[in-house]
C-alpha cells in the first residue's frame, strides 16, 4: 500500500497558516545551528587559547578568548581564562569585569570563584596603595 | 558452592571495573588546567624623575648585636641594584644618629646659624634633647625630625647630583613573650594511622622585633615624597639561640618586596586555573 500527502491535497485555508509555521520552524532551525555553529567555533577559540597561555603567550591567548566571548557571551569559562590572561598582563579592571561577568553566568563554579579569591587579594592591595597616594 | 563463589568473583570484578571506568571519565572530564601567573603591581611612587638613589643610612637603635644600619643600606642598595632600574650610588654610609645629635647641639648652642639644621621647639630650652641611646620607639620619635630638614637633605642631593634619596629609621629589638601557643602535633593511632592534631600547649618564647621607616626624599628640595613604616616580629622557642644577624634578615626578607614595592612595579607569583 503506497501513501502519499502532497501540498496541493491541503486546503486554502489550511496552506495559509502552515506557510509562516514552517517560516517560522525552518528560521528557528537555521538559528539553533548557527548558535550551536559559533559555540563550537568558540569552545575551539578557548582551547586553542589554553594552549597557547601555557606556553607564555598571554597576548595571544587574550585575542582568542575576547573572540570566543564575542561568538559565545554566555561561555564562563571563557570570561574566567579571559580574566586570568587580564591579570597576568596587569589589567587589573579588565580583569575584574570578566571575573564578575564569569560569576554572574556560572555562579557556583568553585574554580572561578577560587580564581576571583586569589585575585581579589592582589586587587584590593594595589586599590590602598592608590588610596595612600 | 562453586557457583556462588563464582557469582561473588564476578560482582567484585564488575566493581572494580566500575570504579576503573569512573576515574578514567572523572579524568577526562576534568578540563581544568593550572597555570603560573604573575601579576604585575605598579610602583607606588613615580621615579620617572630620577636614574640614580642614594640609600643613604637610617637613624638606628634597639639591640647592639648588629649594625642595623650598616646592614640595612647593604641590604637594600644590593635589592635595588637586582631588582629597580634606578642606578644605586655607592657612597659611605652615613651615620645619622651622629648627625641628628650634631644638628639638635648646634640648635642648642645657636638658633640662628642660619644654615637651616637647627629645629626649634617649644620647651624650656628651645630644644628638645635626643636621646643618646635609642633603645625603643619613644627614643626613636624625637630623631623624625631629621628628615624634616629639607635645606640639609637638599644640600645631600646636591652633592649627589638631585638623586632619589632613601633613608628612615630602623628599631631592632629583642622581643620575649610567654603563653599558650597552638602547636599541630602528629599522633598514631592503633591501626597506625598517622593523624595530625591542634595541641595548645605553655611555651617561653623569645625572639626579635624589627621596625624599619623608610623615607623617600626628593634630592632636588630636600622634600619627603613618601614614608612607609613597617613592623615585624619572630619569636623561636626560648632553648633556641638564633644569632640576632639571621633573625633581621628573616625579618628583612619579610619587608624587602614592600620597599621595593615603593620603587619598581613588583611581579607577584600564583598560579591560576583554566576552564574549557
Amino acid at each position: 500500500m503506497h501513501c502519499s500527502v502532497r501540498y496541493s491535497d491541503f486546503d486554502p485555508v489550511m496552506k495559509i497558516h502552515c506557510v509562516p509555521l514552517l517560516l517560522i520552524a525552518a528560521f528557528s532551525l537555521s538559528t539553533a545551528t548557527a548558535m550551536a555553529d559559533s559555540r563550537d567555533e568558540a569552545r575551539s577559540q578557548v582551547d586553542f587559547g589554553i594552549n597557547v597561555a601555557q606556553r607564555g603567550l598571554w597576548r595571544e591567548a587574550i585575542y582568542r578568548w575576547e573572540k570566543a566571548v564575542e561568538l559565545d557571551p554566555k561561555y564562563a569559562a571563557a570570561y574566567n581564562d579571559l580574566a586570568i590572561a587580564y591579570e597576568h598582563e596587569g589589567q587589573l579592571e579588565k580583569a575584574r569585569k570578566a571575573y564578575d561577568k564569569a560569576l554572574e553566568l556560572d555562579p557556583n563554579n568553585t574554580q572561578i570563584r577560587q580564581n576571583y579569591d586569589l585575585f581579589k587579594e592582589i586587587n584590593d592591595r594595589v586599590a590602598q596603595q592608590k588610596d595612600k597616594r | 558452592m562453586t557457583a556462588w563463589l563464582s557469582r561473588r568473583t564476578n560482582a567484585r570484578l564488575a566493581l572494580a571495573g566500575l570504579t576503573i571506568v569512573c576515574a578514567a571519565a572523572a579524568g577526562c572530564g576534568a578540563s581544568i588546567y593550572e597555570v603560573p601567573v604573575e601579576t604585575p603591581i605598579p610602583a607606588k611612587l613615580d621615579v620617572s624623575p630620577f636614574q640614580r638613589v642614594l640609600v643613604a643610612g637610617f637613624v638606628a637603635g634597639g639591640a647592639d648585636d648588629i649594625d642595623t644600619n650598616q646592614e640595612t643600606v647593604r641590604l637594600l642598595r644590593s635589592q635595588l641594584r637586582s631588582k629597580s632600574d634606578l642606578r644605586v650610588i655607592d657612597a659611605d654610609v652615613m651615620q645619622l644618629n651622629e648627625v641628628a645629635q650634631e644638628q639638635n647641639k648646634a640648635a642648642v648652642n645657636d638658633t640662628s646659624t642660619g644654615d637651616g639644621l637647627s629645629v626649634k621647639t617649644s620647651d624650656s630650652n628651645g630644644v628638645t634633647a635626643l636621646p643618646q641611646k635609642i633603645k625603643d620607639e619613644k627614643d626613636l620619635e624625637p630623631y623624625d625630625r631629621l628628615f624634616a630638614n629639607t635645606a640639609y637633605w637638599k644640600r645631600i642631593g646636591e652633592e649627589y647630583q638631585n638623586p632619589l634619596i632613601v633613608t628612615g629609621s630602623v628599631l631592632f629589638t629583642p622581643r620575649s613573650s610567654s603563653g599558650l601557643v597552638t602547636r599541630e602535633t602528629e599522633v598514631y593511632d592503633g591501626l597506625g594511622r598517622r593523624r595530625v592534631i591542634p595541641q595548645r600547649i605553655y611555651m617561653e618564647r623569645k625572639g626579635f622585633m624589627l621596625k624599619p621607616k623608610f623615607v623617600f626624599i626628593d634630592g632636588r628640595t630636600g622634600a619627603t615624597i613618601y614614608s612607609e613604616t613597617r613592623r615585624e616580629e619572630v619569636l623561636y622557642n626560648a632553648q633556641q639561640e638564633t644569632p640576632a644577624l639571621s633573625s633581621y634578615f628573616e625579618l628583612m626578607d619579610r619587608i624587602v618586596p614592600d620597599f621595593l614595592g615603593a620603587l619598581s612595579t613588583q611581579k607577584i607569583k600564583g598560579t591560576r586555573v583554566l576552564i574549557k
